[in-house]
């Protein structure tokens, strides 16, 4: 099989007949800044090396496929950097000249960057999730492809409400971050007619995560630390460091459903997920990177497809004309959840539905047909227009 | 004007061909792995025969001898008896096949393999492979020009139609369509050539001798949401006056005017529609619904769905055999 493709000779290149698309390079870079953590409650969890990466060199490569019809070539440069060398790192790529670069970072890291890029580059936001960053604090220069804490807690709110789960019991970790996706829990209730009936605090008192047989003490904590909570129909998990949500299901007081931060979570991707061609995707990746894929794979892999996409079709491949083509009123993005990927204007949000998972398996997939919205269903997640307090300079 | 497009309609079926022969219907059910049959006459189910895991695209040889299944995750394509449903041999088709069309000659097999960026070239006499074209990413559709010089892949995130020299084996153009193209349908007269894309929402209209994108069908349906809205099959009458559009989970089939390319009419089938084909007189259409199970039929000359054929779970292709010769 493989004497017969050796033979027949490749017909990249061969751009015969095609249509007006500019040829060139197209350069970019994911930086990633990992803050030092400490191992996830679960193994199953642990953070691979190259994560984002993995999903960055996927869009490169379909990119690549994509532009060897088209005379195009795309090269993705990638650093990991602790916080204290985000911005020697930014300038670096922007002295190489790199312009477009998707950025793995934490809410106030993202912020900094893209002050510091200026108009010198184009923030692909793959993974800071502040709905400040959409609202009071957005940039003209960063697009937020990563969803944002709204969009997540408005996409689980409108499958309890499907599933007529409306009083939450809602338990918070203690870190900052906690506390932002427990008001985007609280709006997300307030907005679709949930009512948190009864709210807690679980405090991080640090400590290893993981100790031998230490689910004794787990099996003993969890139904204290739940008991005699109001009547709810579900417990609403807001932790986003990992610390408390993944020991929770099965060890309520009440026998209730687990969501949030663990059991349900809302993410915008799976390993599991197989509708609308992703089996496809999953196997490209798989087959890549030798693991199953994350959600900050698919963010960096959608981060880099949107400058593939518009390679394809805009005027020229330099970076304002890309740049616009991007921000323009024509761009879309099939991105293997049923339906096109569009930009939101007033806060350079990408638009995309959110998947509902459990460990193992997409439940559901949000918006649900039921909310209606005089636009884009999609908007029913998150910041809408009229809410936005987003104003570009 | 709706009503005296139907009367005239009408009054050509009564003028029109005599009894239509009884042909059989093959239909893949994708989460069923297995293919029911049905006869085009009586509109029942004649049979239902397991063919493995995964059954796709589906065609069969111009003189109804062979029926071509793709058993995707079997990565094979499995030729079966059209009487007797019992396997006659496999072909080599490279991994996760999913849509393939035949030579109007009947030889050879142009299969899309998903996973490998590349359309897979099989003799269907001598069951051996004959090239591997490197094709964009994910390709799925694949049309043939009628003359058998040209076939067309698509690939869904390249979002491109690949127009391959079927002498040479070379891409000699591509073509930029919108986003997630599925499928590639040539007019019998070979003039026009309709590449649907599923996520973009559009038909675009292709002419073969330019390759340019002469026109772009745009769908609207009152109460359905647009992102609903998703072309999958495209089938076109022989004598180019009607072309039929699966609009997926809009769970409607478009009708189209093969001459001014504009929409004229929506007809509800089942729960997203896929696939679809023609009896050989274009008398009947038929369409899978993936999620009602069924299979819908259309009366080509009423424009009209007739009636609906419960079928296995998760119908994916069809395709319907020729007159017996």
């Amino acid at each position: 099989m493989r004497a017969i493709a050796a033979v027949v000779s490749v017909a990249f290149g061969l751009a015969a007949g095609m249509a007006a698309a500019a040829e060139g390079e197209v350069r970019a870079a994911v930086l990633r800044v990992d803050v030092p953590a400490q191992p996830p409650i679960s193994r199953l969890d642990a953070r691979p090396d190259d994560l984002g990466f993995a999903g960055a060199a996927l869009a490169t490569e379909d990119n690549a496929t994509t532009g060897g019809f088209l005379n195009q070539t795309f090269t993705t440069g990638t650093v990991a950097i602790p916080p204290e060398g985000a911005e020697a790192a930014l300038d670096a790529l922007l002295a190489q000249g790199i312009r477009f670069i998707a950025v793995l970072a934490d809410d106030a890291t993202t912020l900094r960057l893209a002050d510091r890029a200026g108009d010198a580059a184009l923030i692909l936001n793959a993974g800071a999730e502040a709905d400040a960053l959409r609202n009071d604090d957005c940039r003209a220069n960063v697009i937020h492809v990563a969803p944002s804490r709204a969009m997540k807690t408005d996409a689980l709110a409108q499958f309890l409400m499907w599933k007529r789960w409306p009083r939450w019991f809602l338990i918070e970790g203690s870190h900052p971050e906690d506390t932002a996706l427990a008001d985007a829990y609280r709006r997300a209730a307030s907005k679709f007619g949930a009512k948190i009936v009864e709210q807690r605090v679980f405090e991080d008192t640090g400590g290893a995560r993981r100790t031998d047989s230490g689910h004794v003490q787990v099996q003993a904590q969890m139904p204290v630390f739940t008991q005699r909570a109001a009547e709810h129909d579900v417990v609403v998990t807001a932790d986003e460091h990992g610390v408390f949500a993944a020991y929770l299901p099965f060890q309520t007081w009440d026998p209730r459903p687990v969501t949030g931060s663990a059991g349900l979570t809302p993410v915008s991707w799976h390993a599991s997920m197989e509708a609308w061609g992703a089996t496809q995707f999953q196997n490209r990746f798989e087959a890549l990177a030798g693991r199953p894929m994350r959600p900050e794979d698919y963010q960096t892999w959608v981060a880099l497809r949107l400058l593939g996409e518009a390679a394809s079709r805009a005027p020229a491949l330099d970076f304002p004309a890309l740049r616009d083509w991007l921000l323009g009123p024509n761009f879309e993005i099939g991105a293997f959840k049923g339906q096109k990927l569009t930009i939101r204007d007033w806060d350079h949000q990408l638009r995309q539905p959110i998947l509902l998972a459990s460990p193992a398996l997409v439940h559901s997939v949000s918006p649900q047909s039921e909310y209606l919205h005089q636009v884009s269903q999609l908007d029913t997640l998150g910041t809408d227009r009229p809410e936005s307090t987003c104003q570009f300079q | 004007m709706l009503r005296r497009s139907l009367t005239a309609a009408c009054a050509l079926l009564l003028l029109g061909p005599g009894p239509a022969l009884a042909n059989r219907v093959f239909v893949t059910n994708e989460k069923g792995n297995d293919v029911t049959v049905l006869d085009s006459e009586t509109l029942e189910v004649i049979g239902t025969y397991p063919v493995g895991a995964r059954p796709r695209g589906i065609t069969i040889s111009p003189d109804g001898s062979e029926l071509y299944v793709c058993v995707s995750d079997e990565d094979t394509v499995k030729v079966y008896d059209p009487e007797s449903m019992e396997e006659l041999h496999r072909l080599p088709s490279g991994p996760d096949p999913e849509l393939f069309v035949l030579h109007p000659s009947g030889n050879p097999l142009y299969i899309a393999n998903e996973d490998d960026n590349l359309v897979t070239v099989v003799d269907t006499e001598t069951h051996q492979l004959l090239a591997e074209i490197p094709v964009g990413v994910e390709p799925e559709g694949m049309g043939v020009s009628p003359d058998g010089k040209v076939v067309v892949n698509t690939s869904e995130t390249t979002n491109m139609a690949h127009f391959i020299d079927t002498d040479t084996h070379q891409i000699v153009a591509n073509v930029l369509v919108d986003q997630r193209p599925r499928f590639a349908e040539f007019t019998a007269d070979g003039t026009k050539l309709y590449v649907s894309a599923e996520i973009g929402g559009t038909v675009s209209v292709i002419d073969p001798a330019t390759k340019e994108i002469t026109d772009t069908i745009r769908f609207e349906i009152p109460g359905v949401l647009p992102e609903a809205i998703q072309p999958v099959g495209v089938r076109a009458t022989k004598d180019g006056s009607t072309v039929f559009v699966a609009l997926g989970p809009a769970n409607r089939v478009a009708v189209v005017d093969g001459v001014t390319d504009e929409v004229v009419d929506y007809l509800l089938v089942g729960q997203r529609v896929w696939q679809m084909g023609f009896t050989p007189d274009e008398s009947l259409l038929f369409t899978t619904n993936g999620n009602s199970n069924d299979v819908s039929v259309i009366d080509v000359a009423r424009r009209e769905v007739v009636k609906s054929i419960q079928v296995g779970e998760q119908p994916w292709g069809v395709v319907v055999a020729p007159d017996k010769q």
